[in-house]
């Protein structure tokens, strides 16, 4: 299929679809590549890069839409500086693979279907585990949440990290992080990698152990909500009343406190709720900043003005909306891995021929239009990442793996152990007390050799097996307390005995000896 | 040495024992750790001999003499590709010992318990040699079945689990009847009991088929240890007991680990017949057939030369070819030429657990080449060329894609995703699952028939 990456065309955008190591791997499952010239200069990516990749550089936007089946972007559509509307360029039945957010852009919506176009919605991706590869969502929140600390600490006239020097101690910043989300842990992670204090906040409790285990303090106060915070696709939902009066007197304490603020709080589909009040940003101390990640949907603070940074007071808060833009390398990389894996999902044959499979969880949930047909909203996914939401980084593997085995069952588990726990009691009652002090030391050997057999490597199971056979040999012990007997068949079995159990000890050892010799590195 | 003494020197053999079986860990203090373990051992022995309890020494050294000499004889001779068999028969070695220790204990005339305790000192005893006895006949079979001497179809007699039950059934009403009699009619129920559970033993492992030997062999080495814990028992001696639980309990999970490894429940297992049925099962869904391509070892060596990575998968025919050897070299010219060689293992692959690690460390192979399945499944499909050698079951792709299949749902290496598939095999026939094997009609896939020894000679011959 051929493949086409124009530059985008959205003011001050500076990321690209494309990076040359995706297009190499994109061109592995048989596509032809060709992007318009000057697309990744912003990224810092030249067009002689991309032609090193085998990527073919075209000059003409025209020609480009017109001779491609698949185009990759990364703003949906819109209006082309020169060259008018955007979706006019696309050639009828083409494939669009971008942001598109259907639900703001209706219009879009109608425009993109009007021309037949098959579009592939990057922020439409079901958040399920097997999905997390193309979610772009979550890559460029991660970008988003590191940048914002960056942002911060540009307009913050002091050091994050506390030191102690010959000219006087420098206190550490204090970081407070509402909302520990994607963007959020992220935001936890640079702030902590600077030497910051970091303490942060989330309506869904059971993300505590994620905040902490990226080295925050987690905020907590004294509310029991009735169920759950998390709401579907691992977002939090609206909260109750009287929670929020709770929630928003601690920010009140706090605001006094901390240096800097970052909220990353949105519930997708609705204004920004305002956590932090104007009274609240009078009380921060001079040259403190607030980084509103939800500026875009109104902000969590009423005073931050989208794409600007404003000063109220003594407190600076920046409003950027366009944070993974301003790390473009680095979000268009990622952002271009996003799309690989998708082209990836769309062409399981590796032939070069997109197959968009409506059987397909994922795939079903990013496409939003087929030829022409709007096909959003997709049915509910049948399994909501609820307890799963996508940690910063390298956490997001080792907790999903975590989560994933850890499996209820309780019931099952407590009746096993009842039952357990009465037949030892039975035993108890009839057994003496020389055969229960026996019967102790067998259990806790049982439980040590567990312990002490999960670490056997499996490459040493054939070893261990001639070791634990040697060491069962320790049955000649037995046999000698009977070899002075009194009784003479007693001493001839007991001899007989001692001669087999020999031939186990010695032959087990030596053999383990002879095979472990050959272990070599 | 007063009794004192000897509790804390079995103390201190416990400890080596746990830290000896600690040390397998990992290769690098793997021998320290079997050295604790014949420390362990040798100061157990020497304080049980020079503690009160031992008076005559001298049928105790001449039979621990020969039995030492025997053992190191076996020990040294004893081929790597033979190692399932020794474990097996050593296996054996530790029941007969439970059941003789578990008699001379009855008859012992010094014993003189009563009430509760001489109930269940007798119940001790009773346990001790039923496991013994059990171990003992089934690893004998397995012993045979490894070795050839006995066929390694499963034995299907009618009405087996009927035949089982009935054989525990029996087993239990005898207990009973033990704790209430005399010491004479006692010893002819203990011998009757005997006769059963070899018996039990002998028909419980015939019913296994061959490809289940990994959990039968793991198995047999739990029963061993907890025939040692249940002599522990008998002569109240908390030494045997620990090494006993040690020992079942590491049969115990290598058993489950094996299970693991073939998606199969360990109860199933246990009831045999895993080999001969699904034979049916195989002609069902002939479409799978289609034409194999064979390819010639010349043509093979020119492929690894080309190749900028290459798998080996050994299985149960590189060990019955003694193959390895000729593995090892074709191994180092391909790393000498400047190819990425790595071995990929199977938890199953042959006869018992870590049996191709073994194998592989014999001739030299550096143990950081060889990787576990789950170390290396995912890279496979960036490798140029995979060559199996004499292995079938464990790189079939229907135990993914085909839900029918016999062996549905076991965890294989994908070899198919690797650019190219050597298959090193004698004929077409289907491995111990019965299964026909969709790989081999693959259109990567290139058989080259013949000896595994031979045929790797071969392609080492052509480089």
């Amino acid at each position: 299929m051929d493949i086409g990456v124009p530059k985008e065309s959205h003011a001050g955008e500076r990321r690209v679809a494309l990076t040359p190591e995706t297009a190499r791997h994109i061109q592995k499952l048989g596509h032809s590549l060709r992007v318009e010239s000057g697309a990744g200069e912003a990224a810092s990516i030249s067009d002689q890069a991309y032609k090193d990749a085998g990527v073919e550089v075209l000059d003409d936007v025209k020609s480009l839409y017109q001779q491609s089946d698949l185009i990759l972007k990364v703003r949906a559509p819109g209006r082309h500086p020169t060259l008018g509307n955007e979706v006019d360029l696309f050639k009828e039945g083409t494939t669009l693979a971008s942001f598109v957010w259907p639900a703001q852009n209706e219009a879009l919506m109608s425009e993109l279907a009007a021309r037949k176009l098959t579009v592939l919605a990057l922020d439409s991706v079901p958040r399920i585990s097997r999905a997390q590869k193309l979610d772009a969502l979550s890559s460029m929140a991660n970008i988003a949440g590191y940048r914002a600390v960056v942002e911060a600490a540009n307009h913050f006239g002091r050091f994050f990290t506390g030191q102690v020097t010959a000219a006087g101690k420098v206190p550490p910043a204090k970081v407070m992080v509402i909302g520990a989300g994607v963007a959020g842990l992220a935001a936890i992670g640079a702030a902590k990698g600077m030497g910051a204090i970091v303490r942060a906040f989330d309506t869904r409790p059971e993300v505590k152990e994620q905040v902490e285990s990226m080295g925050a303090e987690f905020l907590e106060f004294d509310y029991e909500e009735d169920d759950d915070a998390a709401g579907e696709g691992g977002y939090a939902k609206v909260m109750s009343k009287a929670f929020i009066d709770a929630e928003m007197a601690m920010f009140r304490e706090q605001a006094k406190e901390v240096d800097i603020i970052i909220t990353t709080a949105l519930i997708p589909g609705r204004p920004a709720p305002e956590l932090i009040t104007t009274d609240m940003v009078e009380s921060m101390k001079p040259g403190s900043v607030i980084v509103d990640l939800a500026a875009e949907q109104g902000g969590n603070c009423k005073l931050t003005k989208a794409n600007e940074v404003t000063k109220h007071g003594d407190v600076t808060l920046i409003g950027y909306t366009d944070l993974p833009s301003r790390l473009a390398a680095q979000s268009s990389q990622l952002y271009g891995t996003n799309l690989r894996h998708l082209l990836t999902d769309l062409t399981p044959e590796k032939d070069g021929v997109i197959d968009v499979n409506m059987e397909d969880e994922v795939i079903r949930g990013a496409t939003v239009i087929k030829a022409g047909e709007i096909t959003w909203p997709p049915p509910a996914p049948k399994l909501s990442a609820a307890p799963k939401p996508v940690a910063a980084a390298p956490d997001a593997a080792a907790m999903q793996k975590a989560a994933e085995e850890v499996k209820p069952s309780g019931v099952k588990t407590l009746i096993g152990i009842g039952i357990g726990v009465l037949a030892v009691l039975a035993l108890g009652r009839v057994a003496p007390a020389d055969f229960m002090s026996h019967f102790t030391v067998f259990v806790l050997a049982c439980f040590i050799g567990y312990q002490v057999i999960w670490n056997v490597s499996p490459s040493l199971h054939t070893p261990l097996m001639s070791v634990t056979n040697a060491i069962s040999g320790i049955i000649v012990v037995g046999a000698l307390l009977q070899v002075s007997s009194g009784s003479g068949f007693v001493t001839f079995l007991a001899a007989t005995a001692i001669l087999i159990a020999s031939i186990n000890i010695v032959g087990g050892f030596l053999v383990t000896q002879r095979m472990l010799k050959m272990f070599r590195k | 040495m007063n009794q004192g003494m000897v509790t804390a020197a079995y103390i201190i053999a416990a400890i080596l024992f746990i830290l000896s079986l600690a040390g397998l860990s990992n290769q690098e203090t793997a021998r320290r750790g079997n050295m604790f373990g014949i420390a362990g051992m040798a100061i157990a022995i020497f304080a049980t001999i020079f503690g009160a309890d031992v008076t005559s020494y001298v049928w105790l050294i001449i039979m621990m003499a020969i039995g030492g000499c025997i053992g190191a004889v076996l020990a040294s001779r004893v081929q790597m590709t033979e190692m399932p068999e020794l474990v097996a028969i050593l296996h054996s070695f530790v029941g007969m010992a439970a059941v003789l220790v578990g008699f001379a204990s009855y008859l012992d005339p010094d014993s003189h318990l009563e009430g509760a305790a001489g109930t269940i000192h007798n119940v001790e005893i009773y346990l001790g040699i039923l496991i013994g006895a059990l171990t003992f006949t089934g690893s004998v079979v397995a012993f045979g079945k490894l070795n050839g001497k006995i066929g390694s179809q499963p034995l299907m007699l009618p009405n087996r689990h009927l035949l089982n039950i009935g054989i525990g059934v029996v087993c239990l009403i005898l207990l009973f009847v033990f704790i209430g009699v005399g010491k004479g009619a006692g010893t002819a129920i203990l011998v009757l009991m005997t006769l059963l559970a070899f018996a039990f033993g002998v028909h419980m492992v015939m019913a296994i088929g061959g490809a289940d030997m990994p959990v039968v062999i793991s198995m047999l080495n739990s029963y061993s240890g907890w025939a040692a814990a249940a002599t522990g028992f008998m002569l109240s001696n908390d030494l045997l007991i620990v090494v006993g639980a040690l020992v079942g309990s590491s049969g115990a999970i290598l058993s489950y680990i094996m299970c693991r490894a073939m998606n199969r429940k360990f109860l199933s297992v246990i009831m045999g017949g895993f080999g001969n049925a699904p034979a049916s099962v195989a002609g069902d869904d002939g479409e799978e057939q289609g034409e194999a391509v064979p390819i010639s070892a010349d043509e093979v060596a020119q492929l690894c030369k080309d190749a900028g990575s290459v798998v080996i998968v050994p299985g149960y025919g590189m060990a019955v070819a003694h193959a390895q050897h000729p593995v090892s070299e074709l191994t180092t010219q391909l790393t000498k030429a400047g190819v990425d060689v790595k071995f990929a293992i199977h938890p199953v692959a042959g006869r018992m657990p870590g049996h191709m690690n073994v194998l592989l460390a014999e001739a030299n192979v550096p143990y950081d080449l060889v990787l576990e399945m789950d170390e290396i499944n995912d890279e496979l499909g960036d490798v140029d060329v995979v060559i199996v050698i004499g292995a079938n079951d464990i790189v079939n792709p229907s135990a993914l894609d085909n839900p029918n299949s016999p062996i549905a749902g076991m965890p294989v290496l994908e070899v198919w995703n690797a650019k190219q598939v050597i298959v090193s095999k004698r004929g077409m026939a289907t491995g111990y699952a019965g299964v026909e094997n969709p790989l081999f009609f693959k259109e990567n896939t290139r058989m080259l028939f013949g000896d595994a020894k031979d045929s790797v000679n071969g392609i080492l011959g052509a480089l």
